[in-house]
């Protein structure tokens, strides 16, 4: 017996098995970098990380019926790691996704060398720079995204607001890293993620603030004991708050809720196109996972306190997310706009609580797919060497290309929420348990966003179809299997959970009930 | 009671033969035309089949032929398929009309680069979503199927339209029709969550009906702002004019002859038996609304200078009668308005059919753009002023019996002071036979517009195709104007079941049939 044993500290291995698989897959990928030859690395390190986001997937199916905390004391389980149903199926749903995003970083065909430069900070337009613009792109962003990934898993099983900081830092530090190493259009690149870095530590700052007001009213930083002190704490309640709301501020902002998104049409153009499918996928699950935790673990004693303000963010989140939508005439800046339209659908999740975490779970997933899908058809639409984002560009692509417009199409469908999609699927179980949870008026206003939504993702098809092809029109790529097995597999789930939903609705159904609630 | 899946059928054989279609090379036009058109005369031949199965008597179950398959469990949400007299009437109607809408638009793609057989996919696709909404027996399906179809249609009015507004008007069709939808879904949600997850048709029927009250007002308001956007009724009205302006001739025919139908005929199938105290409560407003339409349409309707729009706003009129009739609730004037439907897709498929011939001639929709045409075309000015006299229910065509009915049962009627509803309505025909007879004078007659010799289509009267693709609708309008019992037969015993609802007396409505094919 070791000394830890016989202080009574117990520890799931088999419940942590996903996360540190995926950790030291990232740290072996630093090894790859150190050790194996230049020519060789992309190939080993892209097998390195599907297979070690693979492995974590198969690790997370073999807990899938475990409830409780990965850290235990004489059996009584204390709450940093806490596996329960919503944060298994969100790591699940994360190792799916970010296997997808991976390949999507690996695809090397549609421009030489891949969309990566090796150093960020190099000064824009720089000889230094114009020279490693040449070479071969970094095989460092494999391991930083799985560092990344890593991170969101342990932000969405995190029980406690300190572990949760960790995973949130642990997230973000890779991620700003990433936004800047954009082959083409540097400057940009680098102003995303100075951006990204700026206010992303702003919103940490105002994390650990939040964390301490919300300790000094509990006495604990652990969620389940914050829920217990918003009953019986004789403390002012106004540290709890300043807390929530300091709280709310940090994960509002990784979730790109209005006000507070200020950062993401900047940072979701400038990055490379695979980054930004990363973020909008993965780093919107974990966000809305931990959310959905703070908030239904922690805080829905206190929910008299801080229904009103999510409320009013919710609205102003769905209306100013798809009202800028419509004025955009760049399709990256589009999607960002919808993908802050979508965090706003996606409160009302939070918003409705227990009874709307598992279908804000499958919101999730569904927009999880068609989003990475969509960002990987972007990033295969080129003018020569540089994506032809510009919307006016995309003119009559229907005629070069109808296999694309066609994909384009159904995802922007999807997007809009047609039946027959993942999309309508997803916007009826969500706006469903938010009825059921009284929450019409959050519900309409849903309704009516999706409406004006729909018009730019029209305009979007009827660019496609409807218009005549400029002479020089962009071309669209061949892809690799790589971006294109992404696509696939995005459209494929897209349509997939649109019919035949059954299985991943009962999942979620299962697994929607957090330990300590 | 039926062996045979036939409502399975008839939305999966449009569907499967749209892939088909859709799957054969732009190259191979003629094979893409002939398919379809195959595979729509399949459609007639099982819609055929039904209207022979069917049991037409008084005490007959209210949806026959039904079948349900289990599709997502948690939402009750089943492939529920069930048809009454009101559906079989407009089934037969979209069946009827579609293989003729394709041989209108036969050729019409020659001289455009666009897709041949996209398009006719694409009018395969537009029917079964049709035929599903009028077979549904679920709403959840109903309403997946009413906001499919938008796809295809957005698609045939923006991609083979004609104009310079086609996209203009395929988007604000779209969106118009979309937050219609949208509203609706949530007051099908809210339905959903009030009745304890029950999507099934027939058991929100067979239950005892919703408290009256706030919940059933905004529930009904919602469903009914979808069908009034979709008919539509004026105020909602806008977009039709320049979807029906814009969309090509046979796309035409199939958004005002049948795609608008959809809205009232599922006025009658979800708004009145599942929210009937609302239905009353709101029965004055839409009369008034409806009054407004008739007038109002058939006055812009005179000044129109183009005669797709022209057309389209008649349907406008014709679609306040039509609303006159469903909610005076009594059974003379509902019957009319389900005969009024089944007639006004008839006169107005053929009235665009028509003048789909002229325009494709012509190269113009303009109504200056002709003048004294009939000199040369006389077969076909004498079929535009067919259509134009059924379109204005002249005794001894089929529209005449249906607005009779209606005017008839409005004034009969009991309930919201329907006199003057029926006299105001009446000066509606006054003045469709302004804009019929004016609009046929300006194209046909007067001074020959010098320009027409110099075109060689203007100096071609009707094809053989043409011919064959006008005599079934005009031989079915003469039909039903002289012996319109078959209609009234089969209209009748859902008319009332759904009527019951009104007085109340659900207890009478007939056994449901046992479903076929768990």
């Amino acid at each position: 017996m070791n000394e830890a044993q016989q202080a009574g500290l117990q520890i799931d291995w088999a419940g942590l098995a996903p996360m540190v698989i995926v950790f030291v897959a990232a740290f072996g990928g630093l090894l790859v970098e150190a050790t194996v030859p230049k020519g060789r690395r992309l190939v080993v390190q892209v097998s390195l990380a599907v297979l070690a986001l693979a492995a974590a997937f198969v690790a997370v199916v073999l807990n899938s019926d475990k409830h409780g905390t990965a850290f235990s004391i004489e059996g009584v389980g204390i709450g940093s790691v806490v596996l329960d149903g919503p944060g298994l199926f969100l790591q699940g749903t994360l190792a799916i996704l970010s296997i997808i995003a991976v390949l999507l970083l690996a695809e090397r065909r549609t421009t030489r060398g891949g969309d990566f430069v090796a150093e960020a900070a190099v000064v824009a337009d720089s000889a230094a720079d114009k020279a490693q613009r040449r070479e071969d792109g970094a095989t460092e962003i494999f391991p930083l995204t799985l560092f990344a990934v890593g991170g969101m898993m342990m932000f969405v099983t995190a029980g406690d607001l300190l572990t949760m900081f960790v995973a949130l830092e642990m997230l973000s530090l890779p991620l700003y890293l990433l936004c800047g190493l954009a082959k083409r259009r540097r400057l940009i690149s680098q102003e995303a993620a100075l951006k990204y870095f700026l206010l992303g530590a702003f919103a940490s700052a105002f994390y650990v603030y939040g964390m301490a007001m919300l300790f000094g009213f509990a006495g604990t930083v652990d969620l389940a004991g914050i829920n217990q002190a918003g009953v019986d704490s004789g403390q002012p309640r106004l540290f709890l708050y300043i807390g929530v709301a300091m709280i709310a501020v940090a994960m509002l902002f990784k979730a790109a809720a209005v006000p507070f998104h200020m950062w993401t049409p900047d940072v979701y153009t400038g990055a490379p196109t695979p980054v930004t499918a990363l973020m909008a996928a993965c780093v919107k699950v974990a966000a809305f996972g931990g959310l959905l935790r703070v908030f239904n673990v922690g805080l829905a004693s206190s929910a008299w306190d801080w229904h009103l303000i999510l409320t009013v963010i919710a609205v102003a989140t769905m209306l100013g997310g798809a009202i800028f939508a419509v004025t955009q005439r760049n399709i990256k800046r589009l999607l960002a706009y919808s993908s802050i339209a979508n965090a706003g659908y996606l409160l009302i999740g939070v918003i409705a609580l227990g009874e709307a975490v598992g279908q804000t779970m499958f919101y999730l997933a569904a927009y999880g797919f068609t989003v990475i899908a969509a960002f990987a058809v972007v990033s295969l639409v080129r003018d020569g060497d540089e994506e032809a984002t510009h919307l006016a560009r995309w003119a009559g692509l229907g005629k070069k290309s109808p296999g694309t417009a066609v994909v384009v199409t159904i995802l922007m469908l999807a997007l809009a929420g047609l039946p027959f999609t993942s999309g309508f699927t997803a916007k009826f179980s969500l706006f469903a348990a938010a009825l059921q949870a009284d929450e019409l008026g959050l519900v309409i206003v849903g309704v009516v966003s999706s409406a004006i939504l729909a018009f730019p993702y029209l305009k979007v098809v009827v660019l496609l179809w409807l218009n005549e092809p400029a002479p020089d029109a962009p071309t669209v790529n061949l892809p690799s299997p790589m971006a294109g097995t992404v696509v696939a597999a995005g459209v494929a789930a897209t349509i997939l959970l649109g019919i035949v939903p059954g299985f991943l609705l009962d999942l979620v159904d299962q697994a929607s009930t957090f330990l300590n609630t | 009671m039926n062996e045979l899946p036939l409502l399975s059928a008839l939305v999966a054989v449009p569907l499967i033969g749209a892939v088909i279609v859709a799957s054969i090379r732009r190259e191979n036009a003629d094979a893409a035309r002939w398919t379809a058109l195959g595979v729509s005369g399949a459609v007639a031949l099982l819609t055929a089949l039904v209207a022979l199965g069917f049991d037409y008597s008084a005490g007959a179950p209210w949806l026959q032929f039904t079948e349900s398959y289990t599709w997502i469990d948690a939402w009750d949400l089943n492939l529920s398929w069930g048809i009454d007299g009101i559906a079989l009437l407009l089934v037969i109607l979209t069946a009827g009309l579609t293989p003729i809408a394709m041989l209108a638009a036969w050729r019409d793609l020659d001289s455009v680069k666009r897709s041949v057989p996209a398009f006719f996919a694409l009018i395969l696709a537009l029917e079964a979503a049709m035929l599903a909404t009028f077979l549904a027996s679920n709403v959840l399906l109903f309403y997946f199927f009413f906001e499919a179809m938008l796809v295809p249609m957005y698609f045939l009015i923006g991609s083979y339209g004609t104009g310079q507004k086609k996209q203009y008007a395929a988007v604000k069709f779209f969106l118009y029709n979309l937050l219609g939808g949208l509203l609706m879904l949530v007051a099908v949600i809210a339905l959903w969550v009030d009745n304890g997850g029950v999507f099934d048709w027939q058991t929100l029927v067979d239950a005892d009906p919703m408290a009256a009250g706030t919940l059933q007002n905004w529930l009904f308001l919602g469903f009914f702002l979808a069908f009034a956007i979709k008919a539509p009724f004026f105020p909602f009205h806008t977009w039709l004019p320049d979807a029906g302006g814009a969309a090509p001739a046979a796309a035409a025919a199939l958004l005002v002859g049948v795609m608008d139908k959809i809205g009232t005929f599922a006025i009658l199938r979800y708004c009145i038996p599942l929210f009937p105290d609302a239905t009353k409560t709101f029965a004055p407003w839409v009369i008034g609304m409806s009054v407004i339409g008739v007038l109002y349409a058939a006055f812009v309707a005179i000044g129109q200078t183009d005669l797709k729009r022209l057309v389209a706003y008649t349907s406008i009129a014709h679609f306040g009668f039509i609303g006159i009739g469903i909610f005076a609730f009594t059974q003379e004037a509902a019957t009319g308005a389900v005969l009024y439907m089944f007639n006004h897709g008839l006169a107005t498929g053929l009235l665009f059919m028509v003048v789909g011939f002229l325009t494709i001639r012509r190269g113009s929709a303009q109504i200056a753009d002709y003048g004294g045409a009939a000199k040369t075309l006389p077969l076909l000015a004498g079929i535009f002023l067919f259509a134009g006299l059924a379109s204005l229910s002249l005794p001894g065509t089929a529209p005449f019996i249906s607005e009779f009915l209606v005017l008839l049962g409005a004034f009969n009627g009991t309930f919201g002071g329907n006199e003057p509803v029926a006299v105001l309505a009446t000066l509606g025909i006054i003045l469709a036979a302004a804009y019929v007879i004016w609009m046929y004078q300006r194209t046909m007659q007067g001074t020959r517009n010098p320009v027409l010799d110099e075109m060689p289509g203007m100096k071609r009267d009707l094809t053989v195709r043409e011919k064959a693709l006008v005599a079934p609708l005009v031989i079915a309008i003469l039909v039903f104007g002289f012996y319109p019992q078959p209609l009234i037969d089969a209209a009748q015993p859902a008319v009332d079941n759904t009527l019951l609802f009104i007085s109340g007396s659900t207890e009478d409505l007939p056994a449901a049939e046992g479903v076929t094919n768990e």
